[in-house]
């Protein structure tokens, strides 16, 4: 399994070398990349189908847990189809759609990145593995959606899509790490096990409240859902892909895996039906108001998203056959229907609902798609959407006695709200007068048009036969999922019972909607007055906020002014040691361990006391690098003086060197300054600068009371000559013992020199440019 | 200022502060001295002659830009500390001949090591002084 994974990315890299090739009509050739992957899949469904589950097992970091492991069971099959097999179909439609787009190769490596991501986070048995493919997806999916650069627009929602499906991989992976610690281990199989352990754990409300932030963040659930209509800008085939069929769906997807796990608890059923119930509520009432067919499918998706997260929330029997079939369904007539929108995009230039109609007449099979797509997600008797209906209203109906009944309600008003809507981007634009700018529309490439034809009619074959779906996919995921065999079979007819009145008012409710509810601009307008209470003006209005912290932060820290640099780490500094040498308890000077002062010492003090004080009474910069030379000589000999050679050689070497260095930098500042301006700056710099001797002081006179540790000394003076063949302890250390800090050291130094050389050389062409 | 003394007097050192720079370098195992110190005196050396002569002159003298002593020298310090692996031994092992070599004495991989060390610091502090110098005005 791990080579489906992988051929994904491999494919990916050598589109970087070899993408010119696939710029052309050529680039539908990749196509072949997930047809065989789908072929591959398929070809598991009689093993899977009979209850095995197929296991793949590699080191990656043993040491930290994190291998590759993969498992192949109903829930993941279920998954992997749905994304190579869509997959397939959005390969081949982009190709006729991006034609003659300048990065189409790249594109292509985007689309190819994503695959695989989504794939590895539906084979994943290791959680950590599995955070690695979500995070994948998020950045692949960020440059899907801002694929058009050069529109502020798509930079903008991709940066939001990013950011709110990035923050809530950061909560899924506190999740994940604390379910983990919980139970000990990282295997989703041995995780299962430990269920019980972990749900009765204290810690289990925090578990599943950051794992639902987590996939409600990728699944678009109220409050993060308005991610999702913004990545609309993404080009169709994108949306078509991950916006309706599988990224969208990660999020559902780790719910349905950890259900198992965290499940069939009030607190996960609750929340998920409350949170699900109202996304499902707000986003099909919101589609019926939009007038950008993607808005609508975007709205409607997040609709579906929330039915999905209401059934899974729901946790019975029932639900979670229904949840599944309804994933199926949706995803065959969403993608039709996006693919059906880039069309006529593509065809007419626009999106708008309320200029489209009457388009049947220039792009008749276009239509056939449409209206087969839109009945489906009717759930027309013969359609698989109507056997996912059913399954929900069943679900809903067999809950709890005392809730039963509003769910229910709830379920239905959503899925009036969903017929309508789904007629209003399926059948809308093709009926009625056509409009004359769009007479010369012709119909597009059979690429173009198949793709969503097949996936319409493909929802009406499920709906026949809907024991080929049922017995192959449905029922070993529900295995998987609930935990349990559970006999299933998927019918065409149940009688005439609650259920299907049901269906049938919730057809009825919905096409009356569809034809009263004429979509316009004004209507948005006045809808617009509420966004004030979006979560979508929340987010703005706090990474505005965010935006001015940081500016102000940067302004004040990182204003480009040496001294204030300076001044800063210093204070920092000044702050840290004094705390510890507070904490540290009294200082007092034992004399009785201090030797008598010598004339060599006094007068190389008296020396550093002069040239201090020439330093920093001096007005020329020039004295002033001469007086802290002399310092920095004096020092020397006190090095000497204490038997350091090698510190005063070394020492005597660089004080050397940075005079030479100051004098060719002050060389070209001017000569003189005029220190007597700023009194303040000063008075507050020799604060600073007392504060710092005296701390450094007292800390010197602490280390004295400390008793040494020479142990350390000791190993290196015994075994610098046994071991290291050197006589010099200080070099023995330098170039043996600690070699690779060396090492690293005069990479460092080699780092700075490069650094001072470039930058020297790039002042100078910048003015040579002027 | 080209004074004849001061440019007599860095002819001579020149050579004689570069012999004594190597003499610290090699002799850093058993006494004072070593790669770092050593490449801080053959700068010196360097930079006093760009005193006298000017950078340029400087820079014919030298042959090679200073910057280039400075891949060089990470390069042989990174072959002394991965050269014990080729032996199947963990990195940075110190690896000596067995026989002492006339005046230089034992040769080892932590020779080898500071020969880096010293061409880095001479590439690096040179680099930087003589860019300055050269490309401020």
């Amino acid at each position: 399994m791990l080579f489906t994974v992988l051929s994904g990315l491999i494919t990916s890299g050598l589109l970087i070398p070899f993408g010119k090739f696939f710029r052309s009509k050529w680039s539908a050739v990749l196509a072949i990349l997930p047809i065989v992957l789908f072929i591959f899949f398929a070809s598991h469904i009689p093993a899977v189908s009979n209850g095995n589950i197929i296991y793949q097992h590699l080191n990656w970091v043993p040491s930290l847990k994190i291998n590759f492991d993969f498992r192949l069971d109903g829930l993941s099959l279920l998954f992997s189809l749905l994304i190579t097999g869509i997959g397939s179909f959005i390969f081949i439609y982009a190709s006729s759609y991006l034609k003659g787009g300048l990065y189409i190769d790249r594109f292509y490596g985007y689309l190819c990145l994503f695959m695989s991501a989504m794939l590895g986070i539906v084979l994943s048995d290791n959680i950590l593995l599995l955070f690695v493919f979500w995070e994948l997806t998020s950045i692949s999916s960020f440059f899907l959606i801002g694929f058009n650069n050069h529109h502020a627009d798509s930079r903008k929602s991709a940066i939001t899509a990013l950011s709110i499906t990035g923050l809530g991989g950061f909560f899924l992976m506190a999740g994940l790490i604390l379910m983990s610690q919980i139970a000990g281990t990282y295997s989703i199989q041995e995780l299962m096990g430990s269920a019980e352990l972990i749900k009765n754990h204290e810690l289990y409300p925090v578990v599943i409240g950051l794992v639902f932030i987590g996939a409600f963040t990728k699944s678009a659930q109220f409050p993060f859902h308005f991610w999702l209509p913004g990545a609309m800008k993404a080009p169709t085939p994108v949306s078509a892909y991950l916006h309706s069929a599988t990224m969208v769906k990660a999020g559902i997807f780790l719910l349905l895996r950890f259900t198992p796990i965290l499940g069939d608890t009030p607190a996960w059923n609750y929340t998920l039906m409350i949170v699900g119930g109202f996304t499902m509520l707000y986003a099909a009432l919101h589609s019926l108001f939009r007038t950008d067919l993607k808005g609508i499918l975007a709205y409607s998706t997040i609709s579906a998203l929330g039915i999905l997260t209401f059934l899974i929330g729901l946790g019975t029997k029932e639900a979670l056959i229904a949840a599944i079939t309804f994933i199926i369904a949706h995803a065959l007539y969403k993608a039709a229907l996006f693919l059906i929108t880039g069309i006529i995009d593509h065809e007419t230039g626009t999106r708008d609902v309320t200029q489209l109609s009457g388009l049947r007449k220039v792009l008749f099979p276009v239509f056939i798609a449409g209206l087969l797509a839109a009945l489906s997600s009717a759930g027309l008797p013969l359609s698989f959407g109507f056997i996912g209906k059913d399954l929900i209203y069943e679900a809903t109906l067999n809950a709890e006695q005392n809730i039963a009944l509003y769910l229910t309600i709830a379920a239905v008003v959503t899925n009036i709200g969903l017929v309508a809507a789904g007629f209003l981007a399926g059948i809308k634009p093709f009926t009625g007068k056509l409009n004359p700018a769009h007479a010369t529309v012709h119909l597009p490439y059979k690429s173009m048009w198949i793709p969503p034809l097949v996936l319409a009619l493909l929802g009406f074959v499920f709906g026949i036969f809907p024991g080929i779906v049922g017995k192959a996919i449905i029922s070993p995921t529900v295995n998987v999922v609930y935990g349990q065999l559970v006999e299933m079979h998927l019918k065409i007819w149940h009688g005439f019972n609650t259920v299907l009145i049901l269906s049938l008012v919730t057809l009825v409710a919905g096409a009356i909607i569809y034809l009263i509810n004429q979509p316009n601009a004004k209507k948005l307008t006045q809808l617009g007055r509420l966004d004030f209470m979006a979560p979508e003006t929340l987010y703005t209005k706090l990474s505005g906020q965010i935006v001015q912290l940081s500016t102000w932060y940067t302004n004040t820290m990182h204003n480009g002014f040496l001294r204030s640099y300076l001044l800063k780490i210093i204070i920092f500094a000044e702050l840290l040691l004094a705390y510890e040498l507070i904490k540290g308890g009294p200082i007092y000077i034992d004399y009785s361990k201090l030797s008598a002062i010598s004339v060599y010492e006094a007068v190389i003090v008296l020396v550093l006391i002069g040239a201090v004080y020439l330093t920093i009474t001096t007005s020329s910069r020039l004295s002033a690098v001469v007086g802290t030379s002399v310092i920095g000589y004096a020092i020397c000999l006190i090095f000497v003086y204490y038997s350091a050679p090698d510190l005063a050689m070394t020492q005597f070497s660089i004080d050397t060197l940075t005079v030479v260095l100051f004098v060719f930098v002050l060389f070209n500042l001017p000569s003189f300054i005029n220190f007597k301006g700023d009194k303040i700056a000063k008075i507050r710099d020799s604060i600073v600068a007392l504060a710092f001797g005296t701390i450094l002081s007292l800390i010197a006179i602490k280390v004295l009371q400390v008793p040494t540790d020479i142990a350390i000394s000791k190993f290196y003076g015994e075994f610098a000559y046994t071991l290291a063949k050197g006589k010099n302890v200080v070099n023995v250390i330098l170039v043996d013992f600690r070699g690779i800090d060396t090492m690293f050291e005069i990479v460092v130094l080699s780092i700075a020199g490069l650094g001072v050389y470039s930058l020297i050389k790039l002042r100078l062409k910048a003015s040579e440019k002027e | 200022m080209r004074s004849t003394i001061f440019q007599t007097a860095a002819m001579y050192l020149l050579p004689i502060l570069l012999l004594f720079s190597f003499f610290l370098l090699l002799r850093g195992h058993y006494y004072p001295g070593g790669g770092f110190v050593g490449g801080l005196v053959a700068s010196i050396a360097f930079v006093l002659h760009s005193f006298a002569f000017g950078t340029d002159k400087t820079l014919k003298v030298l042959r090679y830009n200073p910057l280039a002593l400075i891949p060089v020298g990470l390069g042989i310090a990174a072959l002394s500390m991965f050269m014990p692996v080729l032996f199947g031994l963990p990195v940075m092992t110190g690896l000596w001949l067995d026989e002492p070599i006339p005046v230089i004495g034992m040769i080892g991989s932590a020779l080898f090591f500071d020969i880096g060390v010293y061409l880095v610091v001479i590439g690096v502090v040179l680099t930087i002084l003589f860019t300055i110098s050269l490309y401020t005005h």
